[in-house]
């Protein structure tokens, strides 16, 4: 057995001439949360999608626990227990919320030409499942678009969990939100951690990975800047490195020359 | 770390916000208002008695039977406008085969259900795979089919229509199945009422209570989150085409039957009364909402336009500018109802 959720192993991904990703390792530990930072462009996208499936390396080694493996698609991986919660397309929005909880994973009962949805159970496990995460709802059955986007983060992530998910990968999930809504999602993905479900928590902000974080890796123009550990590293520190340490203050000094000539 | 916390944000939902949330709620009332505008303008005496509801009924059955699966396929987010020529094409074809190739009628049906699922795969897997509108496939298909049924008629037959089905093998039965009528007192009741009312129900749990129904509405809602969350997006969309295709087929075996003959130009035109039935029954234009039962009010609405614009002693043709008006008012209430229940997001 081994510790280790996920590994990326000096794993590079280049389209065409274009060079996404180069020579990145990366360790997603189990029941830990492994934050991977970056500005816009670092190659975050693309570390994503080939975690979910979506893109293969094209060199280094992906491994699921300890395994080297090589996903066709993300319903491949997700038959592995990686599942991904996208940003925006998580949720239907004119659909109920157990429709969308159950969404491609439906329970029937009956068969033959009468087998047909289980409504009570589903709306009663859907309930049951999003009190577990702490989500409070009068009735599975409003309209999903009725909640906050925190709260339909939240069902996005109960659904993975109850599902099977043993990793979850994060695509940005506050990147959209205010900061009451970011924390009620940062809430759920340390309740996920507690469920013993290993996290990857993508986002550029590096506040939002300090609170849950437990190991964080910092991406830049598509290699790997810079890794830390949480009981090494400061708040300070990681905004720092992730504003691009040195350039910044290369930057702060430019700017300073230029308002003192003025 | 269950701890509950419940968003104050999230309003408590009244009785009524729930049942205007319903998507055929509006077109219910309306229905009821024209019934009684109708009835209050009717000269005859006859438009809420036996005679005038077998009448509007009448009208009402092939246009319900093809806009509720009209509705499951907008639902899922796409339209067809070939279903109108369809209804010709398909009891053309059932024509020509008992007539000019002497087949049993019920032999015919069968490669006239075969043709029907073909031509709605064929549309659905071009739409699918081209990811090109919809509107804009079922339009050719449309102009193709129309084409090929003068075409092929005046080949076949010198004329412009098949006549003469009564005297092919089987028509007896299936003429009982899907045309035969229902005497009460003066009046003809069509047993296409009863096929209308099978059609809805059918729909109705269909969309409401199978794994296929939530993925019409996943399909129509979002088709990238219904992809990542491992709906078969493409074979859903395909199936609707199929249906509502057959559901065409289905009503020109209707009149062929009943006929006993067709009109090369039968059904050409009556593809926009499908796309409105299911509008005014409060399916969304762009897919993701919407019923099968608002569909058939839709039509419904229709058929008693039809019947009480001459009872009134109006001109018919007043017909068409009153459906228009009230498309026009059905689709503003849903959104206005629509935006009003949702709580109107962003």
């Amino acid at each position: 057995m081994t510790d280790m959720a996920l590994e990326l192993k000096d794993v590079g991904k280049s389209f065409g001439s274009v060079i996404a990703l180069s020579e990145v390792s990366v360790k997603v530990r189990k029941g830990h949360v492994t934050c991977i930072l970056g500005d816009n462009g670092a190659g975050k996208s693309t570390l994503i999608k080939t975690l979910s499936g979506v893109h293969k390396p094209s060199s280094g080694v992906y491994e699921a626990e300890g395994v080297p493996v090589s996903f066709d698609s993300p319903r491949d991986a997700l038959a592995n227990g990686i599942a991904t919660v996208y940003q925006d397309l998580a949720t239907i929005p004119l659909m109920s919320v157990w429709r969308n909880f159950f969404l491609g994973n439906e329970v029937t009962k009956g068969w033959g030409p009468l087998r047909r949805l289980d409504v009570k159970k589903m709306k009663d496990v859907a309930k049951e499942q999003l009190l577990e995460m702490g989500i409070d709802l009068r009735d599975t059955g409003q309209q999903i678009g009725t909640l906050s986007g925190g709260e339909r983060q939240a069902v996005a992530i109960a659904r993975a969990i109850y599902f099977g998910a043993k990793v979850l990968i994060l695509d940005e999930p506050t990147s959209a939100l205010g900061v009451r809504q970011s924390g009620i999602v940062l809430k759920y993905v340390l309740a996920a951690k507690d469920r013993g479900v290993s996290v990857v928590f993508i986002t550029h902000n590096p506040h939002h990975a300090y609170l849950v974080g437990d190991f964080f890796y910092l991406l830049n123009r598509g290699k790997l800047a810079n890794e830390f550990e949480r009981e090494k590293v400061e708040l300070d520190e990681l905004t720092k490195a992730m504003a691009g340490g040195a350039e910044l203050d290369a930057l702060t000094r430019e700017i300073q020359t230029v308002r003192e000539g003025q | 770390m269950a701890t509950h916390i419940k968003d104050e944000r999230v309003a408590q939902t009244s009785l009524v916000t729930k049942m205007l949330q319903r998507p055929e709620l509006g077109a219910l009332i309306g229905a009821l208002v024209i019934f009684f505008l109708f009835w209050s303008v009717d000269t005859t005496g006859n438009f809420a008695a036996v005679g005038g509801t077998a009448g509007w009924t009448d009208i009402a059955a092939p246009i319900g039977i093809i806009a509720v699966f009209v509705a499951l396929l907008m639902i899922g987010g796409e339209f067809d406008l070939s279903t109108g020529v369809m209804v010709g094409t398909s009891g053309l074809l059932a024509g020509i085969l008992t007539t000019e190739y002497n087949l049993n009628v019920w032999v015919a049906i069968l490669i006239v259900f075969a043709f029907a699922a073909t031509v709605g795969f064929i549309n659905g897997v071009i739409v699918v795979r081209t990811g090109l509108p919809s509107f804009i496939v079922t339009l050719a298909t449309f102009f193709v089919l129309r084409g090929a049924n003068l075409a092929v008629t005046k080949e076949l037959t010198g004329t412009v229509r098949v006549a003469n089905v009564e005297d092919s093998a089987g028509f007896e039965g299936a003429f009982n199945v899907f045309a035969s009528r229902l005497e009460v007192g003066t009046s003809n009741f069509q047993i296409s009422i009863l096929w209308w009312i099978v059609a809805t129900v059918f729909a109705t749990w269909l969309l409401t209570r199978t794994q296929f129904g939530n993925w019409i509405f996943a399909s129509g809602g979002d088709k990238v989150a219904a992809r990542n969350a491992g709906v078969p997006v493409n074979r859903t969309k395909i199936t609707l085409f199929m249906m509502s295709s057959l559901a065409s087929a289905f009503v020109g075996i209707m009149f062929v039957l009943r006929l006993q003959g067709m009109q090369a130009g039968q059904g050409v035109g009556m593809e926009f009364f499908y796309i409105i039935a299911a509008a005014v029954g409060g399916t969304l234009l762009m897919g993701g909402a919407g019923s099968a039962i608002g569909a058939s009010i839709g039509a419904a609405i229709m058929g008693i336009a039809d019947i009480g614009i001459p009872y009134a002693l109006w001109d018919q043709d007043w017909r068409w500018t009153f459906i228009g008006v009230i498309l026009l008012a059905a689709v503003l209430t849903n959104t206005f109802i629509g935006n009003r229940a949702k709580g109107a997001k962003r």
